[in-house]
């Protein structure tokens, strides 16, 4: 294991007295791509200014190649931000934009050419170097913030909401060729975003955070599959989620008496008594028409409907939110009204350990 | 029936909206009468025949001839284009440097220099006057020019700062982190990024200052010393003793060189966006 390139340790940050980050401790590894996902306002931004150097930290420490930065000026850190509003100089062309961090380092006018050219090849710009930011569209400009960033071989590009302007299909465009420029350049991007698909599709690992706070820090398959708090479970993907405590033991699985019915978990290390939440996805909830051994939980079909890719049921239950359902192919063994029983396997339920403090509900 | 109901009321809506058009055009017509009545009065004064200004008697070129061959004037002029010239520099960067400071920068006080700003604009202007001419008799600076230069800065100020705040509010900061982002530190980052982005208020504070300073009569009157008067003020000195035809040649081609001036702003002005938009340099 090599030391992390970018290291967080117990940093937290006041804007007055508004406690934005709190004891947050954070290790980014060399050439991975690390998304900072979660709502808006939970201090994704303020963690990447203050690794680039336009925030300081209250207290803790910021560590780039083992290096403190505290005492280091923005403009002489060895990480590059692409901004969330593109922050291209309006006054200067795609060629003297792009060249604007060479330039000012006094690189030889030469060089200077060489790597533009370079660089519009790679974000595939060739052609507009005479054109002013304001006669380019979003994804251009785009671009053109990557490349400009990107032109000084950092360490460390920092990305805040990148895509959040364009459209959709254009984004979805972008998320793969960005994926496919950190491959190929192998350089640490650090990714902000508040779409979970997004962060889903481009990152190595995902830090879903909720109010100045790390909730979890996984893979994205990790984090889909076994989402450590109630908030990431419902924050990524769809969920559903029952409250209850744990009844009983019996070997490698735990009984759990819910608010809506009996179901089952693995056992883990959860005790009697254990207050749990159980969170299943859509598309692995089963059901029957029958009641299923160890499972007393049950939902009246409240509709079916057809959502593009799939097919969902919502079952209705006295207060509780719906059960989703989601298959790729329709089930029509079971009509609106009909009560279904619900179950599934042990593979597919996370027992989420409901804290007092960071729950919420 | 429903589709000639909405015709007529769409007709009726339309000739409301004509009648709001002509009425408004009417009004700024009254407008600019009264605006410019005076000063289209003063120039056609400038080519009368006549001594005094009562009556139109017949075309003539002679108080522009006379101005430039034997008038007293012409050293006023002189002296109120120097005073104006060092007035506009001396604020601009002043003032410019003061609204980056204040508008990027936190600091104590911040709030009462910012207020504090409007102060020279709401006193009254003799107020102003003995002012600066008790600070100088106590500074024992002696009055002429630079007296002058330095009280035109004084009331120029505020005003450059206002102008270049709001320009500078209304500018997006990332570009300036952007900057420091790549690598450029805060004063290469100023004159690359910020001054480039802040000529368009630079200008127009130019011109605020230009006009303010060639404006002045009450201030410069109190810290002028003999041989520092400038044009407003000795006109003013003259007309009361009575209007001189000269008078108007002069303040016509005040009148003319202001309006080239505007005139070659946005000459270049609109020269430098079109530079912008059809760029054919070959980089590569
Ligand atoms: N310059 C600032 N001054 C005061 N409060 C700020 C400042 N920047 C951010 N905040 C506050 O910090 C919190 C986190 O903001 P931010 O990091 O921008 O969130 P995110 O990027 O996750 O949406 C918000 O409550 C925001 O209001
Ligand atoms: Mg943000």
């Amino acid at each position: 294991m090599t030391e992390p390139i970018v290291r967080l340790q117990n940093v937290n940050k006041f804007f007055g007295d508004n406690h934005v980050i709190k004891n947050l401790d954070l290790d980014i590894e060399e050439g991975e791509f690390l998304t900072l996902l979660g709502p808006s306002g939970c201090g994704k931004t303020t963690i990447l200014r203050m690794i680039a150097g336009f925030e300081d930290a209250t207290s803790g420490v910021i560590t780039v190649e083992g290096e403190h930065v505290e005492d280091k000026e923005a403009f002489e850190r060895d990480v590059n931000t692409v901004f969330q509003s593109y922050a291209l100089f309006p006054h200067m062309t795609v060629y003297d934009n792009i060249a604007y961090g060479l330039t000012v380092k006094k690189v030889p006018k030469p060089e200077i050419k060489e790597r533009v050219r370079e660089m519009l090849e790679l974000v595939q710009l060739m052609g507009f170097e005479g054109r002013r930011p304001d006669m380019m569209s979003g994804g251009q400009k785009q671009r053109v913030a990557i490349a400009r960033a990107l032109i000084n071989n950092p360490k460390v590009l920092l990305l805040d909401e990148p895509l959040g302007a364009l459209d959709l299909q254009l984004r979805k465009q972008m998320q793969i060729e960005l994926k496919r420029l950190q491959q190929k350049l192998n350089i640490t991007f650090v990714y902000v975003t508040h779409d979970q698909e997004e962060a889903m599709t481009m990152s190595d690992r995902i830090a879903v955070m909720r109010g100045g706070v790390i909730e979890h820090l996984a893979t994205p398959k990790e984090i889909y599959g076994r989402p450590k708090t109630r908030f990431v479970a419902g924050f990524i993907g769809e969920s559903n989620l029952f409250s209850g405590t744990v009844a009983s033991v019996e070997g490698d699985r735990a009984i759990v008496d819910t608010d809506v019915g009996r179901g089952m978990m693995p056992a883990e290390d959860f005790k009697p008594g254990d207050p749990v939440h159980l969170c299943v996805r859509p598309e692995v909830m089963q059901y029957s028409t029958q009641p299923v051994d160890g499972f007393t939980i049950s939902g009246q079909v409240k509709n079916m409907i057809f959502v593009g890719s799939q097919y969902r049921t919502l079952l209705e239950q006295p207060g509780h939110p719906d059960v989703k359902i989601n298959r790729v192919k329709v089930d029509n063994s079971y009509r609106e009204g009909d009560v279904l029983y619900l179950h599934w396997a042990l593979d597919d339920v996370t027992g989420i350990r409901a804290k007092e403090d960071s729950d919420g509900e | 029936m429903e589709g000639t109901v909405t015709k007529q009321r769409l007709s009726k809506r339309l000739r409301r909206k004509r009648a709001g058009r002509i009425g408004g055009n009417v009004f700024a017509i009254l407008v600019y009468a009264f605006i410019y009545t005076p000063i289209a009065v003063m120039i056609i004064f400038s080519f009368n025949d006549q001594n005094n200004n009562y009556y139109w008697k017949g075309f003539t070129w002679r108080w522009y001839e006379k101005l430039f061959t034997h008038s007293d004037l012409m050293p006023y002029l002189v002296n109120t284009l120097i005073v104006a010239f060092f007035a506009v520099l001396l604020s601009l960067v002043i003032g410019v440097l003061g609204a980056v400071g204040l508008s990027r920068f936190e600091f104590k006080l911040k709030k009462m220099v910012s207020n504090s700003l409007y102060i020279p604009i709401v006193v009254p202007e003799v107020v102003l006057g003995i002012s600066i001419l008790m600070l100088y008799e106590t500074a024992h600076f002696p009055l002429g020019l630079p007296a002058v230069i330095l009280a035109h800065v004084t009331f120029s100020v505020p005003f450059v700062i206002i102008i270049m705040r709001g320009r500078l509010s209304g500018m997006d900061m990332s570009v300036e982190e952007a900057s420091q982002d790549l690598g450029a530190n805060r004063v290469v980052t100023f004159f690359r990024i910020t001054l480039p982005l802040l000529i368009p208020g630079i200008l127009s504070s130019a011109f605020m200052v230009l006009t303010l300073s060639i404006d002045d009569v009450i201030i410069t009157n109190f810290v002028s010393g003999p041989y520092s008067t400038t044009l407003p003020v000795k006109i003013l000195s003259m007309v009361k003793v009575g209007l001189k035809p000269e008078v108007n040649a002069l303040t016509t081609l005040m009148v003319l060189v202001l309006v080239i001036g505007i005139l070659v702003n946005q000459v270049v002005q609109s020269l430098l966006a079109k530079r912008a938009k059809t760029n054919t340099k070959v980089y590569f």
